[in-house]
């Protein structure tokens, strides 16, 4: 079973730490990362941008852009991904195309900051 | 992180919320600081004990509010704190305020604090310090330092200022669409003013007043999140995380400036870049442009340059002179000469600043851009009374160092000359 392991943390605080105690932070994550690597069990893995860069797709019929992270507490996290886009407008027609293929809902998207592809069995 | 940073961070991040609310109902700064002051002697009190209360800000605002009242009730007098279990059945009571009070009333809220502290009657330095010490929440002694004036200086003006936004009539209505949008350009411009605070620095003052810039960051990043659809305000922020990322790169080690081609690109914050052209990339999206996006655009270009080589000066003209029709300003044209100047050469950026020179004739960056032209045009005599007056006009050493180095050039050049000539 693949399982996803999805981090919260308070962005003040991240978005505050200085480029040396990221670094840091980076490094002893990546120890951990590549353990499971070499083991042939790590998936992507991707750490997004701060939700000021966020933009949300509401899908309604027509689907409706909003500015900012989707911010609503009765729908759940259901899945995610992570598709190469060459700006915003771009990763939106993609979110347009799964919406129509997949009505109700939202999707959030949010711009990749750092991304390992990773190489888990299927 | 030690065992009560997780506090200070938490009373930082509510800070803006909470003395904002604490201000609607108080009606005097004086009194939304105290309660807010009171409201976190108790969290560091409480807060250890039974871990951090769901939302902080909530928390904060209620008990600030209720010991303020206690107190004016008590006609001001000092009360001790109450027990702990006096405040320790909070929950229910937060959950209520928070859903009374919804995230429009928040943004309002802290919109009028940020907008009090850029009152027009405030000289610039006193309303970014007003902001640092009522929104940040910084002590004098902090402020002062970035200031470099004596803390006893600083309180002086911190009060003076206080007592002007005091005398004048806070708006504290729910403001209009306009309204609100005429705020908004104000508290941006302040917040710009922080960050230049930081960003002019030079030398030893660069790493003492750098907090300024990451402190306008914050800010600007805390406006975006309440007022998700501005695309200035995307602008702004893409703009100080653009211009903040290249810090490491900007001075070298005896604090001497290193010019845009010069600096060392390895060691600009590629973390800031992503998400500087990430925001102009959510901008630009609105096609409604203003002078943060187009400045933040230019800086994009500098960004994605690899090296000097790789800058798309045709493109940095064209958005400057989009900027002058935005914002006319001297300043202004004088930049975009410097792209002129690498597109069309220096004659014809000479000849673009020449109409300036009454209206910046006290202007370091004039003289030093108009000998840097004529440098290059070969004019060595006339580029050296350039750069001597930009030495005499110069804001600190570093800039004047810099222009010391051009002369020396400009000595070593025509010494090299003299000697061909005598063979």
């Amino acid at each position: 079973m693949l399982y996803a392991i999805l981090c919260y943390h308070d962005e003040d605080t991240t978005g505050s730490w200085s480029r040396e105690h990221d670094a840091a932070v980076m490094k002893k994550l990546t120890v951990v990362q590549e353990g499971l690597s070499k083991q042939g069990r790590l998936g992507p893995v991707a750490r997004l941008l701060p939700t000021t860069s966020a933009t949300t797709l509401r899908k309604n019929d027509p689907p409706v852009v909003l500015d900012g992270p989707y911010a609503e507490t009765k729908e759940q996290l259901l899945g995610f991904y992570v598709v190469d886009c060459k700006n915003l407008d771009e990763a939106l027609d993609v979110a347009r195309d799964l919406g129509k293929a997949n009505p109700g809902g939202a999707y959030e998207i949010r711009p990749v900051g750092y991304f390992t592809p990773g190489s888990a069995p299927k | 992180m030690t065992d009560t940073a997780w506090i200070d961070n938490a009373l930082t991040s509510a800070r803006p919320q909470a003395v904002g609310a604490l201000l609607r109902y108080f009606r005097n700064l004086d009194t939304a600081e105290e309660a807010f002051q009171n409201a976190c002697l108790r969290a560091l009190k409480s807060w250890p004990q039974n871990g951090p209360p769901r939302d902080p800000a909530a928390w904060l605002i209620m008990v600030g509010r209720n010991v303020a009242i206690d107190d004016i009730r008590r006609g001001g007098k000092q009360a001790p704190l109450p027990e702990d279990e006096a405040i320790s059945d909070l929950d229910d009571v937060e959950e209520q305020l928070a859903e009374r009070l919804d995230g429009s009333h928040y943004r309002d809220d802290i919109l009028r604090l940020l907008f009090i502290c850029c009152h027009p009657d405030l000289p610039a330095t006193q309303q970014i310090a007003l902001a640092l010490r009522i929104v940040s929440g910084l002590n004098v002694k902090q402020i002062a330092r970035a200031f470099l004036v004596s803390e006893a200086a600083m309180e002086q003006r911190i009060t003076r200022a206080k007592a002007r936004v005091a005398d004048a009539d806070v708006p504290f209505e729910t403001p209009g669409a306009v309204e609100r949008t005429a705020r908004l350009a104000a508290v941006a411009a302040m917040i710009y003013l922080i960050f230049n605070e930081g960003y002019s620095a030079s030398g030893d003052i660069a790493e003492i007043r750098s907090p300024l810039c990451e402190e306008a960051i914050r800010l600007a990043r805390l406006l975006l999140r309440l007022f998700q659809s501005e695309p200035e305000i995307m602008g702004l922020t893409a703009l100080l995380l653009l211009q903040h990322a290249r810090a490491a790169a900007r001075f070298d080690s005896d604090g001497a400036v290193i010019l845009l081609d010069d600096q060392d690109r390895s060691r600009w914050n590629s973390k800031m870049i992503a998400e500087g052209l990430a925001l102009i990339d959510k901008a630009m999206r609105h096609r409604r442009s203003g002078p943060y996006q187009v400045q933040a655009a230019i800086a994009a270009l500098h960004a994605r340059a690899e090296t000097p080589a790789d800058t798309d000066w045709t493109q940095i003209d064209l958005l400057y002179s989009a900027l002058e029709v935005m914002q006319p300003s001297p300043v202004v044209t004088l930049n975009r000469a410097v792209a002129v100047s690498k597109v069309r050469g220096p004659e014809a950026a000479l000849a673009m600043i020449e109409p300036l020179a009454a209206r910046l004739s006290n202007y370091f960056h004039y003289f030093g851009v108009r000998g840097a032209f004529l440098m290059q045009l070969g004019r060595n005599d006339e580029a050296r009374v350039a750069f001597d007056r930009a030495i005499a006009l110069a804001n600190t050493s570093a800039e004047a160092a810099h222009i010391r180095m051009h002369i020396d050039r400009l000595m070593r050049d025509s010494a090299l000359r003299g000697a061909k000539a005598g063979k």
